[in-house]
């Protein structure tokens, strides 16, 4: 940076519908890097933001579940694409929100890269292996095919801001649910500039919302919110999962559960994908 | 119309042995209740009281999740799939055997029609056990990673709709997994459960495998509160499938709800209409609608409303309802007083927000209970029997004049376990069973079950599958 300029910073706002709002609230709060620096004052989302981005999710949700698997696909590598070419600076994002070493950061993006690709192959072979052609005693062809459960709430990992993130979104939507996102609330900031990637990266507005504030605000009301169907729970501490749980009870959303002591850079398996799906039965007759 | 009259052509009682009283089935043998409790089940047909059976508090849960897990450890885990399956076959075989038995048994003490308990329910139950059976020694290949590891002890609540198949549907494929159970049926319907258990001694199943808890809503309350069990699965309303959810919550326990439902029933105006009568009087009178994707809500398209209302009052004239052992019956005795009643209270409401009442005209027994088919006409989508599971035989009749307002329509509910579409067209049903969201979508027929056929709800009609290979997964650890 030449001599005597002055940085010109960025605002770090929402993710919802597809725009960038701040918050209705007008309220932030100070994002620092792990050595303690200011950050960002990132947006405070009200609860108001997260009932606006179910609606968004809700929205944009079946359109996305009816595009087919292979351009679905083919977003999920587009995000890939794009996230790799901004490689050097979410390395040094993560490296500061983590509290990393370079090297090591820039081993989580490309990780991170890697993990999108992996969920973009798996967008038209996911019903191959989850579907069924079933042998039934009578004239009908019975078949069972995977479909996206509708809007999933995700409260994103609170360490690993980047590849936790990737590794919990993209087998969200890459069967065609719509997710509503709540970043980490100590590092957000790599979160809301991937949302940048998102933005630019063919993903439909609505189909990715994400927000950045208090897990003890926001996720009570995510996790009771009428219009959500699943929820994945792997950022809530241990002390915070059941009453989410409970509140999850009332109108029956799939939950997942928290995982003790993830492993974010293991190669996952299709286990999350196939929690956020639902099998549907179809008995189609058969006669001359 | 000229009416053919019937005889009565009752089913003989004799195949059956009733004892007087029945205890608890824990680790393989039939015992008295810690506390003694006890209670009677009737026929719901005449209120005649069949036995007293075993009422399970606590502490029989206790030993029966203690000898599930012994077993489940030492015996049932460590056998070679094979093995197990052998078993499997066994049961299956042996309720082909008994079958008559069964059927009377479970019309006795559930009141549904001989015809339907002899042709449905345990033909469909011995298939289930054939099926999981052949999994046993194949997990392997079954999709879940390899070497897929039982799930561990289950406990299982299934309702009074179908007590035996529901039975066979939570057991089989936990036993073909080499999981044990601890199964805790309907409190009005526990006799075909006590005879499954004697069929299991019969086989010579090991000790412990399977614990039958008969009881009330506090006896399955006092097994899901047990924070040893590695799985729980429901079957029944969605009301009570919350509670457990709730009562689930932070625990590692795993979960599968089969709750209610308020299905479409969808006919298009180029559908084989006599088909379609006779498939939508199956989809709400079959089992007194007692069943969860009963197809409760006939969406009818305009064009053809008429015509389809009139042939359907005319056919449900013909319906016979009474002695569930005639063999000519077809709609037999709700289940309970209690179902009744609230069979009663929704109709009250349907007349009351302003829908036209219709029934055959039908002669009610005198003793025990009854509900004559019912028909609810200009139904709006707010009506409380537009929305709420009745689990009877009533159905409301909406219509609609595009495919996308059918959708709209089937979709607007918090259910979704099932939907019914009628039209010749093969596209159509195609479009359709895409866009409903709904676990499992009929095509010119309704309520068909199969074992390899996986069956589950959307919403709030629960989550996970049962049938099929997807039905398996529910007590791997994979």
């Amino acid at each position: 940076m030449p001599e005597g300029r002055l940085a010109v910073n960025k605002t770090y706002k929402l993710y919802v519908a597809g725009a960038f709002p701040r918050s209705e609230s007008g309220r932030s709060y100070p994002v620092h890097a792990a050595d303690g620096a200011l950050l960002a004052n990132a947006a405070l989302a009200s609860r108001k933001d997260l009932r606006d981005a179910v609606v968004a999710a809700r929205a944009a949700q079946p359109k996305w579940a009816r595009t087919t698997a292979y351009n679905r696909g083919q977003v999920l590598y587009r995000i890939a694409e794009m996230l790799e070419e901004r490689a050097a600076q979410f390395a040094e994002q993560v490296a500061r929100s983590e509290g990393l070493a370079g090297a090591e950061a820039g081993r989580l993006v490309a990780a991170s890269v890697d993990r999108l690709v992996y969920y973009a192959g798996w967008s038209d072979k996911l019903a191959q292996i989850a579907g069924a052609a079933n042998p039934v005693a009578g004239p009908y062809f019975n078949f069972s095919l995977p479909e996206p459960t509708g809007v999933i709430g995700v409260v994103a990992p609170p360490g690993s801001s980047l590849l936790g993130l990737v590794s919990v979104l993209a087998p969200v939507i890459v069967t065609g649910n719509a997710a509503v996102v709540v970043a980490s609330e100590e590092r957000p900031v790599p979160a809301v500039t991937f949302a940048e990637v998102l933005a630019t990266s063919d993903v439909p507005g609505g189909v990715v919302n994400l927000l950045t504030g208090r897990l003890a605000e926001l996720a009570p009301v995510l996790a009771a919110h009428r219009d959500v169907d699943g929820l994945d729970l792997c950022g809530i501490s241990e002390q915070d999962a059941a009453a989410l749980e409970r509140a999850a009870a009332d109108n029956v959303k799939r939950v997942l559960r928290r995982e003790v002591a993830p492993d974010w850079e293991r190669r996952p398996s299709p286990r999350r994908m196939l929690h956020f799906v639902e099998t549907k039965t179809v008995w189609h007759p058969i006669g001359a | 119309m000229a009416r053919f009259e019937y005889a009565p052509a009752p089913e003989s009682r004799a195949v059956v042995s009733l004892r007087s009283s029945y205890g608890l089935f824990i680790d393989g043998a039939f015992v008295e209740p810690v506390d003694g409790g006890s209670f009677n089940t009737i026929s719901p047909a005449t209120e005649e009281v069949l036995a007293e059976v075993a009422l399970a508090g606590a502490g029989d849960v206790e030993r029966a999740v203690a000898a599930a897990r012994r077993a489940q450890r030492e015996v049932w885990a460590p056998m070679p799939g094979a093995e197990r399956g052998k078993y499997l076959f066994r049961v299956a075989r042996i309720i082909q055997e008994r079958a008559r038995e069964l059927a009377v048994l479970e019309s006795l003490d559930n009141g549904k029609p001989i015809r339907e308990s002899r042709d449905v329910d345990v033909p469909l139950a011995a298939a289930h056990f054939f099926y999981y059976a052949g999994w046993a020694d194949k997990l392997d290949y079954a999709g879940f990673g390899p070497a897929p590891r039982p799930l561990g002890v289950a406990g299982q609540i299934i309702p009074w709709n179908f007590p035996l198949l529901m039975a066979a549907w939570k057991l089989a494929p936990a036993l073909a997994t080499g999981s044990t159970c601890v199964l805790k049926p309907a409190e009005t319907t526990p006799l075909s459960a006590l005879l499954l258990a004697e069929i299991f001694q019969q086989a010579e199943l090991p000790p412990g495998v399977v614990n039958i808890l008969t009881g009330d809503g506090a006896t399955g309350a006092a097994l899901v509160a047990r924070r040893d069990l590695d799985k729980v699965a429901f079957t029944g309303s969605t009301e009570v499938g919350k509670a457990i959810q709730r009562e689930l919550a932070g625990t590692r326990t795993r979960l599968s709800l089969e709750l209610g439902g308020k299905a479409a029933n969808i006919v298009f105006e180029d559908a084989p209409l006599s088909q379609a009568i006779e498939g939508i009087v199956n989809g709400i009178f079959f089992n007194q609608g007692h069943v969860c994707c009963a197809g409760s809500r006939l969406l009818v398209q305009e064009s053809v409303a008429e015509g389809v209302l009139d042939a359907l009052k005319e056919r449900l004239g013909t319906l016979r309802l009474g002695d569930p052992l005639d063999k000519n019956t077809d709609i037999g005795a709700i289940n309970s007083g209690r179902q009744l009643d609230k069979i009663v209270e929704l109709a009250a409401s349907g007349e009351r927000e302003g829908a036209e009442r219709w029934s055959p005209s039908c002669a009610i027994p005198e003793r025990g209970y009854w509900f004559p088919p019912t028909i609810f006409t200009g139904v709006a989508p707010s009506q409380r029997i537009a929305r709420e599971e009745i689990f009877g035989p009533v159905l409301s009749v909406l219509t609609f004049r595009t495919p996308d307002e059918a959708v709209q329509k089937a979709n607007n509910t918090t259910y979704g376990l099932s939907a019914g579409v009628w039209t010749e067209k093969g596209s159509r049903i195609l479009w359709m069973a895409d866009r409903l969201r709904a676990g499992v979508v009929w095509a010119n027929t309704f309520n068909r079950f199969d074992p390899t056929s996986p069956f589950g709800g959307y919403r709030e009609s629960g989550f996970g599958r049962e049938g099929g290979r997807h039905g398996l997964e529910e007590y791997l650890d994979a």
